[in-house]
This record gives structure tokens, C-alpha cells and sequence, in this order.
């Protein structure tokens, strides 16, 4: 079999796995878990430097040879605070990578459409390559394809909420018109949801929550590398389709 | 000595301080932030050439841990 790997942008990946870097106890058990979970993308975000903590920054913990670090613009309530954050993230000399995320209501963090339609068009011209986070709607996965995006990242769940994928319908639809890979992101609370993705099709899974929080988040992290690796498998074996009777699979008959 | 704001709280600097002094000063790396000065984002060949004016807003950003 042809090496089975994830291609966003041109660029190969051998994970498909994404992790997120927030809420982990220490470096020492993000660096841990980052390597457990063989990932390759890892997500940022951009805050102001702690003027009484000025080394502190997450730059010395993630080895850019093994990792793609991918910015992110959380955070941002609306496009421009969007851009903003985006232009700022081009300081620091990472591949011009960043993800989109635009949440006004702090209370469910779901992303707002139309902002983040407007600020991925405006990232795509200034060349970045724009990974927008999304509701699961179809319809702006298109529309954010059409403009250029390099990949589509909507949600199971609202973030960190554990919920899994209740937007599978949609999410279905998503991989159904995709033109770019899916990265369901957001509510995987446990790796069978990740592995419910990717057999769903998804191109790859973003997880932080219930990794960072868990009680052993370097085991979780092996534990959700082996579900999306079987999710994949799964998928790329071919599911049987789910029938309302019974399939007998030994002869009826004595 | 010139007032100035430094991600949002009044900070007393030297007179004609550059950008690369004001980061010495604070002990922040160069390598690991991003500067806006007065709004508009400073490449960082220009961090050793820009002079700060009394009055003017830094903003200083750097990468951290952060997720979905």
C-alpha cells in the first residue's frame, strides 16, 4: 500500500493527529505527551510577554524540526483582531501557517462565520496558509475552500467540552464536498471520538483538552495516536454499511 | 526619563531608547517576540533602529501554550 499520508498545502505530514499546547500541568509533560502522541502539528497562541516572567514563552519546549508549530488566533472576537494577530505571528519566523479562529461568545466559543470568512480571504492574499476553524456548515467550508483555504477545521463540540461529535451529519457532508483535508476540531473528549472521525473520513483530528487535563496526559496521548491510526485504517478498509436487521454470519440453517 | 505604555501599564524608560534597548531593559530575548509600536507591527531589523517618543504604546507578544 502507498504510504498513507496527511497533505495539507503541499506540504506531508506523518500524523494525523494534531495537538493543541495549552493547559498541560508543565513543559516537561507537554513535551512528553507531544512525543507519545507522534504528532506533527502543534498549536500556539499569541498573548502579551509577562513583563514579570519575560523569558517564558513556549519557543525553548517545541523542537521545530519534529513539530510544525501552527499559530493560532485565539483570542480574536472578530476579523481584525483576527489579522492582527496573524501579521504579529510573522515575527517569529515560522512558516507562514496560521489558524483561524475567531469566537466572540466566551460562554460556548463557537466560531463567528462571517468574520472568519472575511478575515481567511484577507489571510489567503496576504499568502498566508489559512486553517479556519468553523461550525460545522458545509456551506462556509466551501465557500472557505473557494477562497483559498488550505484545510477545514470545523467542530464535534464546542471547545474542551468532551462532548464528542454531535455535529456528524454535517461534518459527513463536510468530507463528502471536500476539495481540502478536514481536521475536526474541538469536543473530542476521548480517543473513540477521535477514531470516530477518522473513520468518518475526516483527514486528521485536533486534540488539547482531554489530553492536558487528563489524569495521565502522556498515555492519552498514546491512547488517542492508536485510535486515530485505527480510525484511518478503519476508513480506508471500507466500513460495512449499517443495516436495521441482523446480517447472519453463520449459515441459518443446522 | 519618558512615560511610556508597555503592554498597557505606564512604564518609565530612557529618553531616546530604541526598541532592542527597551527589550534589554525588560529581559525580554528578541528572538522570542513580537512588537507593535503604536499600532503598527515592527519587523524585527528594525527593532535596534526605532527610537521610542514619550507617550508611545508597546505592545509585546510572544508564543505561548495555547490549543483547540
Amino acid at each position: 500500500m502507498k504510504e498513507d499520508k496527511l497533505k495539507i498545502a503541499g506540504r506531508e505530514f506523518t500524523s494525523r493527529l494534531l495537538l493543541g499546547t495549552g493547559k498541560f500541568a508543565s513543559p516537561k509533560i507537554m513535551k512528553a505527551a507531544l512525543a507519545a502522541a507522534e504528532t506533527a502539528i502543534v498549536t500556539v497562541s499569541l498573548r502579551r510577554v509577562d513583563l514579570k516572567n519575560p523569558r517564558d514563552h513556549i519557543l525553548n519546549n517545541l523542537d521545530q524540526k519534529k513539530y510544525l508549530l501552527l499559530p493560532n488566533t485565539s483570542g480574536a472576537k472578530n476579523a481584525e483582531e483576527a489579522l492582527r494577530l496573524a501579521r504579529l505571528s510573522r515575527s517569529f519566523g515560522l512558516p507562514n501557517w496560521i489558524k483561524l479562529e475567531v469566537t466572540p461568545d466566551p460562554r460556548y466559543l463557537l466560531p463567528d462565520p462571517t468574520e472568519t470568512l472575511s478575515a481567511a480571504e484577507q489571510l489567503v492574499k496576504e499568502k498566508f496558509i489559512v486553517l479556519p476553524y468553523i461550525n460545522a456548515d458545509p456551506v462556509l467550508a466551501k465557500r472557505l475552500a473557494e477562497v483559498g483555504c488550505a484545510a477545514v477545521m470545523p467542530l464535534g463540540s464546542p471547545i474542551g467540552s468532551a462532548q464528542g461529535i454531535k455535529t456528524r451529519y454535517h461534518i459527513e457532508i463536510i468530507i463528502e464536498q471536500a476539495t481540502v483535508p478536514v481536521i475536526v476540531d474541538a469536543g473530542l473528549g476521548a480517543p473513540s471520538h477521535a477514531a470516530e472521525a477518522l473513520e468518518m473520513g475526516a483527514d486528521a483530528v485536533l486534540v488539547n483538552t482531554a489530553i492536558a487535563a487528563a489524569l495521565n496526559p502522556v498515555k492519552m496521548a498514546e491512547a488517542f495516536k492508536l485510535a486515530v491510526m485505527a480510525g484511518r485504517q478503519a476508513y480506508l478498509s471500507g466500513l460495512i454499511t449499517e443495516t436495521k436487521i441482523a446480517q447472519a454470519s453463520s449459515p441459518l440453517h443446522l | 526619563m519618558m512615560e511610556i505604555k508597555v503592554n498597557g501599564k505606564s512604564s518609565q524608560v530612557k529618553d531616546k531608547s530604541r526598541v532592542s534597548g527597551l527589550l534589554r531593559h525588560l529581559k525580554i530575548p528578541v528572538k522570542t517576540c513580537a512588537i507593535e509600536l503604536n499600532g503598527r507591527i515592527l519587523k524585527r531589523e528594525e527593532f535596534s533602529s526605532v527610537v521610542i517618543k514619550p507617550g508611545d504604546n508597546v505592545e509585546i507578544i510572544r508564543l505561548m501554550a495555547g490549543g483547540e
